[in-house]
């Protein structure tokens, strides 16, 4: 065993800031925007860095998925205490496009290129909610996985845990290597302290990864979503799912395998919400 | 209480006006350390600092929270327990500490310039013997200097400590002390070679118009021994040491100021957008916005000034006291009249209690006074500017 743990930390629009759409409807504003640590980042970090306290793991390595800018979610990370940061440098319209299929692509290439032990992610982003790339990652993995963890206890080379479902808490028990991803109660996450800062920044311990053909990171990063106005509607067409099962169909979108796509018609005041296609 | 819970969720929303942002040409560290002030402030300081107001409470925990993460000496020296950050790094820090609640944070600049003198004027023992437990605050300190007979004529100072043996015994009392008879280490300003009961007690708590989070009191000297061992550098080198210290502090003063100021723009503008009148928010009231504009703009001015001062006593450049007094007069006077500014723009409800924006203006209105007045101040600038040499 390794005793190295994968954080996945993600850069995200701070929790407290008035989100506004861009003006042509592409998206939210993010420039000159204040950006943080995902908050269930926060925690996983948290998490993972208590563990090396008890000296249960030996490495915590933070990774990030994105431009530049990701290089400072991954400080505020070792300023909490972990060892070692990669950036996987994403940017410009690859950036656009990455969701939890390709991070967890990417988490999954990392763990097997660093040994990993435990991957410890937030249970979601608080900008797209996706609740998606810890179970992805564990299934390209073929780990086992521990979603929602509100109380984490390693027990020689099982894992035990308590989950937070809607029917209460659940009591499992998993083996390692597993992914786990972390819920609100997991833990407080920690202030950086001053010293430490000065530490994680001196020592400067980020690589940097590009995901191409030519390392293992090869992830394909075709777009699966795409944004349309929906068309405007006569009043009386019938809404049965069936009828507009057929008219997306016949739009003839270029829909890519095993995408998801929301549609949302509204006619005045009346909008109706449709489900998955 | 529901309105404090407000106001530390809106210390996040600030930081996002490109045009007031307090981040902009910091380095990635001192983003780093501005981040760790601006969230301790947010959530340990904010959510009570009317509490601590009300009630005068001297926030120990909180102040020794602060203090783990390395605020308790910020820039002492890390052999003796402190962070070794520059001025510039204090001024961020103080800064963002500020908008939590400026009396707490005021106090605190109190206790680090103090950590400061005994590292940077002490002998090995000393520095070894005070400065870790100051740096952690298990200890806290207080500065004495006022006397009821000399404040802006400092060194008129009355306390005498006359050299008995190896000790001095020391008679006089000292005015206005911040955290008087609730810290635990003193640094004295006396004068030796002169005359001098049965040792140190102190006057009755002052009932303050601000500052509330930290007791301010008298104290007395009646033939108070203090060992040799205890003395700061030589023999009449003491007032050149206040004098360094004040400069320093000058900086941080300023800064405390600064995050009042800060929060309270803040503040008046989120009023404006929610506040209604003559059928339209506020905020589309032309001298409204006007004024919003000149408070954001002298908080920039103020905000640029006191970190050249910073980064000018930091270089230990020619001419760092001017620049420190400068920043010190023109950032606390600035400051006070855009919170002041920010209460008006609150209407009546900027008078209640219940509303951050009057703790800010009652707090940073003694700025302008203590650490030396914007009269002193002005003393000191024409001083420099006037000088021969």
């Amino acid at each position: 065993m390794s005793g190295r743990v994968l954080v996945g930390v993600k850069r995200v629009i701070d929790y407290a800031v008035k989100i506004r759409v861009k003006p042509d409807n592409t998206g939210v504003v993010t420039d000159g925007v204040k950006h943080s640590m995902n908050p269930f980042c926060e925690i996983a970090v948290e998490e993972a860095v208590k563990l090396k306290e008890k000296k249960l793991i030996k490495e915590v390595v933070a990774v990030s998925c994105g431009p530049q800018q990701s290089q400072e979610t991954i400080r505020t990370a070792l300023a909490m205490g972990a060892d070692r940061g990669i950036h996987v440098d994403v940017s410009g319209k690859d950036y656009e496009n990455l969701g939890p299929l390709q991070v967890s692509k990417i988490l999954a290439a990392l763990a097997k290129q660093e040994d990993a032990q435990l991957i410890l992610l937030g249970k979601q982003a608080i900008d797209d909610d996706c609740n998606q790339t810890g179970q992805m990652t564990a299934a390209l993995l073929d780990w086992p996985q521990g979603t929602f963890a509100s109380e984490v206890s390693l027990e020689g080379d099982k894992i035990n845990l308590v989950r937070e479902i809607d029917g209460g808490l659940e009591h499992i028990k998993i083996n390692t290597p597993a992914v786990i991803t972390a819920d609100l109660r997991l833990n407080t996450p920690r202030y950086a302290t001053l010293p430490n800062i000065m530490d994680s920044l001196m020592n400067n311990e980020t690589e940097l990864h590009k995901p191409n053909h030519r390392t293992s990171l090869c992830v394909g990063l075709i777009p699966l979503f795409e944004t349309v106005a929906p068309e405007d509607m006569q009043g009386g067409t019938d809404r049965s799912g069936a009828m507009l099962r057929h008219t997306v169909l016949q739009s003839g979108l270029g829909l890519h395998t095993r995408s998801l796509v929301v549609f949302s018609i509204g006619i005045g005041k009346n909008k109706t919400k449709l489900g998955t296609v | 209480k529901s309105l404090c819970y407000t106001y530390s969720a809106l210390l996040f929303t600030y930081l996002s006006q490109p045009t007031v942002i307090a981040s902009h040409g910091l380095t990635d560290e001192q983003k780093e350390f501005q981040k760790v002030a601006f969230d301790f402030a947010a959530n340990e300081m904010a959510p009570h600092m009317a509490e601590w107001d009300q009630k005068e409470i001297f926030p120990v925990e909180t102040m020794r929270k602060a203090a783990q993460l390395g605020f308790g000496g910020i820039y002492v020296q890390p052999d003796v327990g402190g962070s070794g950050l520059s001025r510039l790094d204090t001024s961020i820090i103080f800064e963002a500490l500020s908008t939590g609640c400026v009396s707490t944070t005021a106090y605190i600049s109190i206790h680090n310039m103090c950590a400061w003198m005994i590292d940077s004027y002490g002998n090995k023992e000393q520095r070894e013997k005070f400065c870790p437990d100051l740096c952690s605050m298990e200890k806290f300190a207080s500065y004495c200097l006022t006397e009821p007979g000399s404040g802006s004529d400092a060194a008129s100072l009355l306390t005498s400590a006359q050299r008995k043996g190896d000790h001095y015994i020391l008679n006089g009392s000292k005015a206005f002390i911040s955290g008087g008879g609730d810290t635990d280490v003193y640094v004295v300003m006396c004068r030796t070679g002169g005359k001098g009961p049965k040792g140190i007690s102190f006057g009755k708590k002052e009932k303050k118009v601000g500052w509330n989070s930290q007791p301010t009191r008298a104290v007395i000297f009646e033939d108070c021994a203090v060992p040799v061992a205890n003395r700061l550098g030589e023999e009449g080198q003491g007032f050149n040491i206040a004098m360094k210290g004040l400069n320093g502090g000058r900086i941080n003063i300023a800064s405390c100021s600064l995050g009042a100021a800060h929060a309270s723009v803040q503040l008046a503008r989120d009023h404006l957008l929610v506040r209604k009148q003559f059928g339209e928010t506020l905020s589309n009231n032309q001298f409204l916005q006007f004024k919003l504009a000149e408070m954001a703009t002298k908080l920039v001015a103020s905000r640029l000034l006191i970190r050249e001062a910073a980064q000018a006593l930091q270089e230990d450049r020619p001419d760092a006291v001017a620049i420190c007094s400068m920043a010190k007069l023109f950032a606390t006077d600035e400051c006070f009249n855009i919170c002041n500014q920010a209460l008006q723009m609150h209407g009546g409800y900027g008078y209640l209690k219940d509303y951050a924006v009057q703790q800010f203006v009652r707090d940073i209105r003694v700025h302008q006074i203590l650490e030396g007045t914007n009269e002193v101040m002005r003393m000191i600038i024409s001083r420099n500017l006037l000088s021969e040499s």
